[in-house]
Order: C-alpha cells, then structure tokens, then sequence
C-alpha cells in the first residue's frame, strides 16, 4: 500500500526549547534584520556591509560618536521605562508620545520661570513638574479605561493627536518666540539646563537620569510588593482579583506612573538637549518605546539594552546618510524591522525542525 | 481487523514518558473507553492519533494500512475526528458556518447550500441541532453536538471524545449517550476518554484502562464491576474517606446567610432569597445540578461578585461591601472554583503563595524575599505538594495547583472554608487527598462550606447537606437522613423538606 507519506522536514512544536536557543535569538534576529533590510540598501545604491559597518561599528569608533550614542539613547530609555510598568500591568499606553510632550511643555513653563534659581531648585522642580503634567495626560484614558473599560490602546494614541495640535497653538500662540517669530519658545533659564557630564558633547544630566529610571524599575518590578501586584494584574488579571489585589486601583498607579516617567523625557529633551520647545521635540520617542520595551520583554536591563542598541543605530544612521547617501530613515526602517524579527524568533523559539 | 491499532506507542517529553509501549486496539462500530488517572496518558495518547503530538516511537495502523499523522488534517483525512473539552468553534458564527469552516469547496459560499447541508448531515446522524443557530445562543451540551457533527461532516470513522462530560449537566449526558448510541448502530466507532467509572461502565463495550503511562489492559465492560475498573485504574482496592465523629448541636453559627439575592453575568436572577448557616466544625454540602447559583453564591462568598441584597454574616460581622481582602482578613477561606483562574500561570510557586497576604510579606512596600520562599518551602513540604518553589505554576498538574490554592488558604487557618467543586477534575489521589484537607478542617473547628456537583462526593463527607435549585435552597437534611434518591428529587425541584 502507498499510503505512507515520504518523512519530509517539518516545523514541530516543542515545550522545551535547547539551552542555547534564548541566547542565539538577538544573534539571529540580527542577521534577519541584515538580510531584510539589505534589499533596501542595495535599493538606494549602496553596499549592505558598507552600510551596517556604518550602523553598528563607525559610532563606536570615536568618542564624539560614542557619546552621541548615549545621547540618543537617553529618551529611548526613559520612554521605554515608561511603557514598561504599563505594558507589564496589562495597561497598553501608546501614549508616552503625548505624555513625554506634556513633560516637555511643564519643563519649558518651569525653566522659562526660573531665572535668579539655583540649579539645585530648578532641576528638581522641573523634573517633578514633568511627571506631573505626563501623569495629569494619562489620567484620562486611565479613567476612562478603569471606571468604563474604555479600551486604552485607542484613547491613549489619540491622546497624542489632541496634544500636537495643544503644542501647536502653545507655540503659535502665547509662547511664539517674540524675536524671530518662529513657534519655538523662549529659552529656558541657565540654572535650569541640565548639566554636562562631560565637556564639549551633547551628553548630560539626562543619562543619568534614564539609568537612575532603569534601576528604579528594576527594584520596583522585582523587589516590591507592588511590582509583584503590577505582574499579577497584567499576567492574571482574575486570579489577581481573587487574592485580593486591588486591581482598577493597580492599573490607574500603573498608568499615571508610566505617563509621568514618559513627562520626565520631555524634560531631560528640554532641559538637556533644546533648551526651549519647538514641535519636533520628539521624532516618535513615545511609539520607539512601545518597541523598546517589547524587545526587551519588559525587564528592566533588556530595555536598558534595546535602548542603546536603538541608539546606536539612530546615530549610526546619520553618518550612513553622510556617509553614503542613503536615506536618513533607513535608521528607523531597521528598528522596525528589528522588532519584527525579534518577535518572530521568539515565536519560533518554540518550534524545532524534525525530519519525518 | 481492527479500525484502528497502536502499537507500541511511546511519548516522551523531556524526562517525562507520557506513553510508554503502549498497545491500543479499536473495533468497527464499539464505544471504547480510555479510562485513566489524570496524567496517566490518556489525552497525550489521543492526541497522537489525531496529529497534535508524534509518537517517539511505535506504529499507528488504521483499517490495517500503517500510516503516519502529522497533523490534525491528515488525521481527518484518514477518518479520525477528536472533540476536545476546549471547543474550536467561532461564537458569532452560525452552525452551519462553524461546520463547513476549512472544509468548503468552492470559494462562494452560499448561506442556504451549506445549511440544507448540514442540515442533512444533522438528520442523518439524528443530532438534533438547528443549523441557523448562532453558535453564541447554544448550551455548552449543543455546542458539544456541533463539535460531533463537525467530526462527522468530514467523514469520520473514527470519533475521539475527550472526557466529554466534564462540562455537561446530567440531563445533557443522558443525551449524549443517546446520540453515541446511534451513532454506534450506525458502525461508527468513538473513543471514550474518561476517569468517570459509571459513566464508563453504562456506555461502553470495551475499557482501556492506563496507570502511569502504560496500558494495564483491555476488558470487556460486562465482565467487570466498577470496584475491579477502579482497582485497575489506582492500583489498590479501596478509595474515599473516613467519615468522623456527629458535631456538637451547641456549636456556634460562625458563617450565617440570609435573604441572599444576585444576578448572573447575564442579568437575570440568579439566587433568590438564599438562607443558610454553618457551625463550627460542620461541613456543609451545597448539592444541586450545575448552573442553579452555584457559581454566583461561590463568588458573593469570596467577595469577587456583590449581592444585589441580603445579609452575609461571618461571626456577626457583616461581610457585605467588603473585598476580597478583607474577606480573608476576616477569617473566610476562599478556595477558587476556576484553578487556572485563581492562580497567575506565569508567576512562580513562592509568588501565588504569597499573592493573598503581600503585606505581611512585606515591608515599607519591598518583599522579605526570604519569608516567601520559607513560607513556600515549608508550605510544599506541609501539602506534599510536588514543586520547586521557583517553578512557573502554569507547569504543575491540576492536582499540586489545587494543593497550592489550598495551602494559601489552609495555613492561615481561616475560620470558614469555602470550597467550590474543590475535587473537580482532579484525579482519584488528588481527590482524595483535597477531602481529607476539607475534613481535617472540620475537625480544627473550621465551619466548611462544599459546594459540589458530584453526590457522592457531597455524601461521603457533608455532616449537612442543603440542596440549591434554581437559586433557592429548597431544603437542608442531615448527612445519616440523605439518600441519593431523595436529594435526586430535591434536586430536580419535586421535593421541598425543611431540617
């Protein structure tokens, strides 16, 4: 009888992956992304190696460029915290983009005011100023989701929309610079602008900041009884209930913690880097943290990582326009695939081939 | 010839041998049971037949040819249909639909074709289902024929039913086994995965029993009694509980209910003017057919659902308006009646232990790492409960997850025990172990409340049972005055007695 089907490879599900699939993901996920985006490159006229060589090895190079890295990655990091302690209640903030501009908004209105302060007052107060206006922006749809489960994804991204045009009129409108006429405002105070940590770069106050925030969201997710009560709502939100978490509550600390800290990118981008708003204070930081903290699956050191990966290729992306010609938004086209990739392999972690 | 045949099959996942040589025959039109423990290898077995898992090693014959089923498609295309307890149906669709989804021929699809033809296929099989039902309206027994018909719609010969009444009320299991009857008239051949021993005995032809992951072997179901499946099935003679001494009539009312009424998720009524009491060092048993309040009353006890009015009284402290931890504060007990909903699958052992009292694990808001992992580590060895305390609790077998729920509650020697359908699912070891649990709290003084659908489960260790219908407890007799054919007429709401 020639029922029998030839053995042929096949994809087969598997509970227990090898020890060394988890550590060859990133590695893999990487010459995934090469291969992917190599088409584009070859696209725009230029070598695949030569460029990569550019995204991932010329930053690292020098010290200018080094440094660039760690100021690029800073709201990277921040925005990537912030997302985290939501994502990891289950709470889906895209809204970071519109908390970080909330920030951002309350650090220019504070630094503007703080002319004749020591920097000891100012910086501190600009930075709990910017949690709040980030917290006061995600209070609404965490509302709305807690007391009518109003879905946040939604209301959090139009939140966004809403706060581009409220930057917009603030800019066109009362704080349109009175000089050039160009909607940008006036500058911040002196002791308000973050200190440099080292001389002649762009890196300052605002790194330490993000790996202060890193450290504190280590502790807080795994040391903490409310770390331990974020997880059990976002893993398990009926069991959750019934051990007698209180869970409407949970989510709503969760989501104005996440909207603050996505504030305080706002101000380390004012206080650090512009030293007065302008609309394009943030090129998407909010929606690359969405990314960042589901490349680094939540855990604190992960997203510390895919932050300054992100960096690294945002930096390296500039001098691969310079260097070759290409695009500048090839950078972000190799973060997207990045995540796409990733969140492939760890589906396929799963999975083995088997012959038969 | 055999319909279908394994030999020697074996499973391994990991270190553990799921299978192991195990030798399985099925004949043209019998209803063949598979009966086993929980975890004894009796759905992994099936699963290799339908194409969800490969076998290590061993042969699959199916009407004599060796054939090689890699996934659930080839296993349909060789006859073999499989009903899960977990349906694969789409809700917002109608039956029709849901019959012909992934087995149409043509790309149009014309609503009134595949409804004649279904509708065809239901009269042939005399499944008594409307094809134009939304799937969404259905009862869970209705859902189960349109999971059957689906089998058969693709023309199987071969029908896997996987402890098909675990979700259904006694009245649907009757009907059931009225269609598997027919369907045997008609040469079908169905295999019947089950740990349920009447069940086994009133149904079947053959019996399969698996221990361990081995098949013990294959009797013909007129020549052996229950006690000899059950033997088989545990390996030892005798099972149940001991029954202890009569309580003490002056002991105090700790948990006391009156005038209870809620609604269901649907909104409509659900328990109405609910009264009962317990005494310390009582259990009593709610019996009652699934879906008469059970559910609600179980969640308005642990505080996860609010009453629409009524008195709930534990030590004449009123628990109406509280949460669930003040519930625990005050002394209640509450086993979930869902495990999986009741523990966070992703969080380690040592986490859902310590998830109810976070506060006394903590201090100024950071965990004392060291008192939850003691606490877990004392807890396992206390329940002999078989874990690591860092191990994911999705990874642990129904019986040691239910172990841990238990330990959470038990340890903290609450003044009331609240145990919904605490046994269900579970397998003869585990069962046994989660009564004795219940009667060694009866004996601390605890007032116990088990609410549970199987009687004998309610007979062998309620001092006092009340029997709910339809919301209401129609009645409350003591244990020694209980018969199954009297609480079967309260039950079916013929009988009202008052203790």
């Amino acid at each position: 009888m020639e029922n029998v089907e030839k053995p042929r490879w096949r994809l087969v599900k598997t509970d227990n992956p090898p020890f060394w699939v988890k550590p060859l993901i990133p590695v893999l996920a990487l010459i995934g992304t090469f291969i992917l985006t190599s088409v584009l490159i070859l696209l725009a006229d230029a070598n695949p190696f030569e460029a990569y060589y550019y995204f991932l090895f010329a930053p690292l190079e020098n010290q200018v460029s080094l440094l660039e890295v760690l100021v690029k990655s800073t709201p990277l990091i921040i925005t990537g915290v912030a997302v985290t302690y939501a994502f990891a209640t289950g709470y889906y903030n895209i809204g970071a983009e519109g908390q970080l501009y909330a920030g951002a908004i309350a650090a220019t209105g504070i630094g503007m005011a703080m002319h004749g302060i020591p920097a000891i007052v100012a910086l501190p107060l600009m930075i709990v100023g910017g949690f709040v206006a980030g917290m006061a922006w995600a209070l609404i749809p965490a509302l709305l989701k807690v007391k009518l489960a109003v879905d946040e994804v939604v209301t959090t991204l139009l939140m966004n929309s809403v706060m581009a045009y409220i930057v917009s009129a603030i800019l066109n409108g009362p704080w349109r610079d009175p000089n050039s006429g160009w909607p940008q405002s006036p500058d911040i105070a002196p002791s308000a602008v973050f200190f440099k940590l080292i001389p002649r770069s762009r890196l300052n106050f605002g790194f330490i900041l993000a790996v202060v925030l890193i450290l504190i969201l280590w502790i807080v997710m795994t040391r903490t009884s409310f770390g331990l009560k974020m997880r059990a709502v976002g893993l398990g939100k009926p069991a959750a209930k019934f051990a007698g978490i209180k869970v409407e509550r949970t989510i709503l600390t969760a989501a104005l913690i996440s909207g603050g800290i996505a504030g305080i990118a706002g101000v380390a981008e004012v206080a650090g880097i512009h030293f007065h708003l302008i609309g394009e204070i943030s090129p998407g930081y909010g929606y690359t943290g969405v990314i960042i903290a589901t490349l680094g699956a939540l855990n604190a050191f992960g997203v510390g990582l895919a932050a300054l990966f992100f960096g690294l290729v945002e930096t390296g992306a500039q001098t691969l326009s310079r260097a070759l010609g290409v695009p500048v938004y090839l950078g972000q086209v190799t973060q997207a695939t990045m995540l796409l990739v990733a969140l492939g392999m760890l589906l396929l972690q799963r999975y083995k081939f088997r012959r038969m | 010839m055999y319909i279908v045949e394994m030999q020697k099959v074996t499973k391994i996942f990991g270190e553990l041998v799921a299978n192991d040589h195990v030798d399985f025959q099925l004949r043209k039109g019998e209803i063949h049971a598979l009966l086993g423990e929980n975890g004894a290898g009796k759905t992994t077995l099936m699963r290799i037949l339908y194409g969800l898992y490969q076998q290590t090693t061993g042969d699959i014959f199916i009407d004599g040819e060796k054939v090689t089923i890699n996934s659930p498609k080839d296993a349909i295309k060789k006859g073999v249909g499989m009903v899960t307890q977990h349906f694969a149906l789409v809700p917002p669709m109608t039956v029709a639909e849901n019959v012909v989804l992934g087995y149409t021929d043509s790309f149009v699809l014309d609503q009134a074709a595949i409804e004649k033809k279904v509708g065809e296929a239901a009269d042939q099989f005399s499944l008594d289902i409307n094809p134009k039902s939304i799937v969404r309206h259905l009862s869970v027994g209705q859902r189960q024929r349109v999971e059957i018909l689906k089998a058969l719609y693709r023309n199987a010969k071969v029908l896997i039913l996987d402890e098909p009444t675990a979700v259904l009320v006694p009245q649907e299991v009757d009907s059931l086994f009225e269609t598997l009857n027919r369907l045997r008239k008609d040469d079908l051949s169905v295999i019947f995965i089950s740990h349920k021993l009447d069940e086994v005995t009133k149904i079947t032809d053959r019996v399969t029993v698996l221990r361990d992951g081995k098949s013990i072997g294959t009797v013909d179901t007129v020549n052996v009694t229950q006690k000899q499946l059950a033997a088989m099935m545990v390996g030892r003679d005798t099972f149940g509980v001991t029954r202890q001494t009569e309580i003490n009539p002056d002991n105090k009312k700790i948990l006391e209910v009156e005038d209870l009424c809620a609604l269901d998720d649907k909104g409509l009524p659900a328990l109405k003017n609910l009264k009962l009491s317990i005494r310390s060092g009582e259990i009593l048993g709610i019996a009652g057919v699934g879906g008469n309040g059970q559910k609600e009353l179980a969640e308005i006890l642990s505080g996860v659902k609010s009453p629409t009015s009524g008195v709930l009284k534990i030590n004449d402290k009123n628990l109406v308006g509280k949460d669930p931890s003040d519930f625990s504060k005050m002394g209640m007990g509450r086993i979930p009646e869902d495990r999986h909903e009741g523990v966070v699958g992703d969080l380690t052992v040592y986490e859902n232990l310590a998830l109810e009292h976070l506060d006394e694990y903590s201090k100024n808001g950071f965990l004392d790492k060291q008192a939850i992992r003691k606490n877990a580590e004392e807890l396992i060895k206390n329940f002999q409960i078989k874990a690591k305390p860092s191990d994911r609790i999705r990874t642990l077998s129904g019986g040691n997850m239910q172990k841990v729920l238990l330990a959470r509650v038990l340890s903290r020697q609450p003044e009331v025990v609240i145990a919904p359908q605490p046994t269900r699912g579970l397998d003869v070891g585990a069962t046994e172990y989660v009564r004795q649990q219940l009667l060694e709290q009866r004996s601390r003084g605890a007032a116990v409340m088990l609410i549970s659908e199987d009687l004998d489960e309610i007979l062998s260790i309620s001092d006092r049972i009340a029997v709910i219908y339809e919301g209401e407890i129609v009645g409350t007799i003591n244990a020694q005055d209980a018969t199954p054919e009297k609480l079967g007429l309260m039950m079916s709401g013929a009988l009202r007695e008052e203790a």
